[in-house]
């Protein structure tokens, strides 16, 4: 059975379409990421299919249950972690905990094996104020409260925005091991270099899905040849590149320029041309989702 | 004035017994992409602070567009541009109303700040929205506004607190080439972030662990002495020591 069913949602406020007639499946146990921009529809779709909003057009199910007819069933069996910070300031570490668990009608030792490898780490901050933990310790203790019933579908909307490098690798390695406990985890995030810690993703932008598949499965379908290219004047690159012959497209990308090739390009024609450039390289380079999202928004 | 735009020695902020910043010296040279990073909870946003102008130090010395960091702060914020991370121009007003009202705060005259606007709605592509009010513009226009507002009185310098976060990859890259053309023209840009894909663009980067600056070089070399594949790497190797925040 397939964890989440989406068939043909659309959702409008007012005259903003936020979601344009999409359809997909979530398996059970997968660990599939929601990627794109700000305004892309994430977390409405975030919200449409924890039951807190209901849908213009189109229908979803969740573990086999109706969004709009069995929301009640529906709440039980999800966590949600949004993207604001919703646990209780005033309330401490196990206050918040003991809370959720009483919502749930649940006790927090049952579920203590499952929440265990990330609650432990702030057990020794029980006492303290949710309101004046750090930012990683907040999104353990949310976490913790999402799984406090444990779910059989974890929706965590952006998670890691704002988060520094070393809690999101962290973030991730948590949700790779909830995964093996066979929960379903639905997670979106604004950040493509996130896209590989994901069984399947979908891209995302305006309220359409512009892609479906593995993080591998998305880059292998770049259809153009593409290279990197540097100089010492990244600028002046960047503006000649653009007009060279058999360039598609170019734009910055860090530390390189990303050139997207048509058949009619010569590596060691334009090589020629821009060796004038002060440390000019040009290489074969594997496309990034990045690259993916920009020829797909384009086209 | 010289060609390094940003110079502070020993630099140090403390609040009671707390070290926010700890003894950092570093210097960036005009029409540098200096990328300052750190972890949560490292310093940066206090480190930040005291270069804009907006709190003293309390030990150490140093000059930001040529003003001192102990005694000009006002002076600083004048030769300064600033972009923040939440969206900070007035949603009620028209793009031209809000250059207008940034240009009459660094105090531009009226024939300078026409001319001005007139400029940075070309840069910009933007002549046809002059009249669109700024709250109905999608977020990837609203973040370009900003930073190029940032820049209406010339300012020597610009502090950017993570421009690009949730914007899509076409304007993300679009935002990145207005710094690289700010840069070309003499405008230094001193970029604080937390994702590393956004340092890779940046010419040096210096990286802050617990109030300390633990390495600062180009992406390049950081990379190789750390032997790393991303800068990513190098953060975490780096940050995975941090005492604090987290």
């Amino acid at each position: 059975m397939n964890a989440i069913e989406i068939h043909n949602l659309s959702k409008s406020y007012g005259k903003v379409q936020a979601l344009k007639n999409i359809s997909f499946e979530v398996q059970q146990g997968e660990l599939f990421g929601l990627i794109g921009p700000d305004g892309a529809g994430k977390s409405t779709l975030f919200r449409l299919l924890t039951t807190l909003l209901n849908p213009d057009e189109g229908s979803a199910k969740i573990d086999g249950l109706d969004m709009v007819k069995d929301y009640r069933l529906i709440r039980s069996r999800v966590g949600y972690m949004p993207g604001r910070f919703s646990l209780y300031p005033d309330l401490s570490v196990e206050e918040n905990l003991q809370f959720f668990a009483a919502l749930f009608g649940v006790k927090i030792e049952d579920s203590y094996d499952l929440i265990a490898p990330i609650y432990s780490q702030i057990e020794p901050f029980r006492t303290r104020k949710a309101g004046k933990l750090s930012g990683g310790m907040k999104q353990k203790l949310a976490l913790s409260c999402a799984l406090i019933h444990r779910p059989s579908v974890l929706f965590l909307d952006e998670p890691t925005t704002g988060v520094d490098a070393v809690s999101r690798n962290e973030f991730w390695d948590m949700l790779a091991t909830l995964k093996t406990q066979g929960i379903t985890i639905f997670v979106s995030t604004p950040y493509m270099d996130e896209a590989s810690r994901c069984d399947r993703i979908a891209l995302c932008n305006e309220g359409s899905i512009l892609s479906i598949d593995t993080p591998q499965g998305i880059v292998q379908h770049f259809d153009a040849p593409i290279y990197g290219i540097r100089a010492n004047n990244m600028l002046a690159l960047l503006e000649s590149a653009r007009n060279a012959q058999g360039v598609i497209d170019c734009y910055p990308s860090g530390e390189w320029h990303h050139l997207v090739a048509n058949t009619n390009f010569d590596v060691s024609k334009f090589e020629s041309e821009f060796n004038h450039m002060d440390d000019f390289i040009i290489k074969s380079i594997e496309p990034t989702i990045e690259d993916v999202f920009i020829k797909l928004m384009k086209r | 004035m010289s060609d390094i735009v940003i110079s502070v020695k020993n630099l140090t902020k403390q609040f009671g017994n707390f070290v926010a910043v700890d003894n950092i010296s570093f210097d960036v040279q005009r029409g540098e992409i200096f990328g300052f990073l750190g972890a949560n909870g490292a310093g940066k946003t206090t480190a930040m602070r005291m270069l804009c102008g907006l709190s003293y130090p309390t030990s150490g010395s140093g000059t930001v567009a040529g003003y001192d960091v102990m005694r000009n702060g006002e002076q600083i914020k004048r030769h300064i541009g600033y972009m923040s991370q939440r969206f900070s121009l007035y949603n009620d007003l028209t793009v031209l109303e809000n250059m207008r009202l940034f240009a009459s705060i660094y105090g531009l005259s009226k024939k300078h700040t026409e001319e001005r606007a007139t400029e940075l709605l070309n840069q910009l592509n933007f002549m046809s929205e002059r009249n669109t009010l700024v709250g109905s513009l999608p977020l990837g226009w609203k973040q370009k506004l900003s930073f190029v507002i940032a820049t209406i009185h010339h300012p020597d310098v610009i502090f950017l607190d993570e421009p690009t976060g949730g914007v899509d990859p076409i304007t993300r890259r679009q935002f990145w080439e207005l710094i690289y053309k700010a840069a070309e023209n003499g405008t230094t840009i001193f970029v604080t972030t937390h994702y590393m894909d956004e340092a890779e663009y940046c010419s040096r980067v210096s990286i802050m662990v617990d109030g300390k600056i633990c390495a600062l070089d180009t992406p390049t070399r950081l990379k190789e002495q750390y032997s790393a594949n991303s800068m990513d790497e190098v953060f975490r190797t780096l940050a995975r020591g941090a005492k604090r925040g987290g």
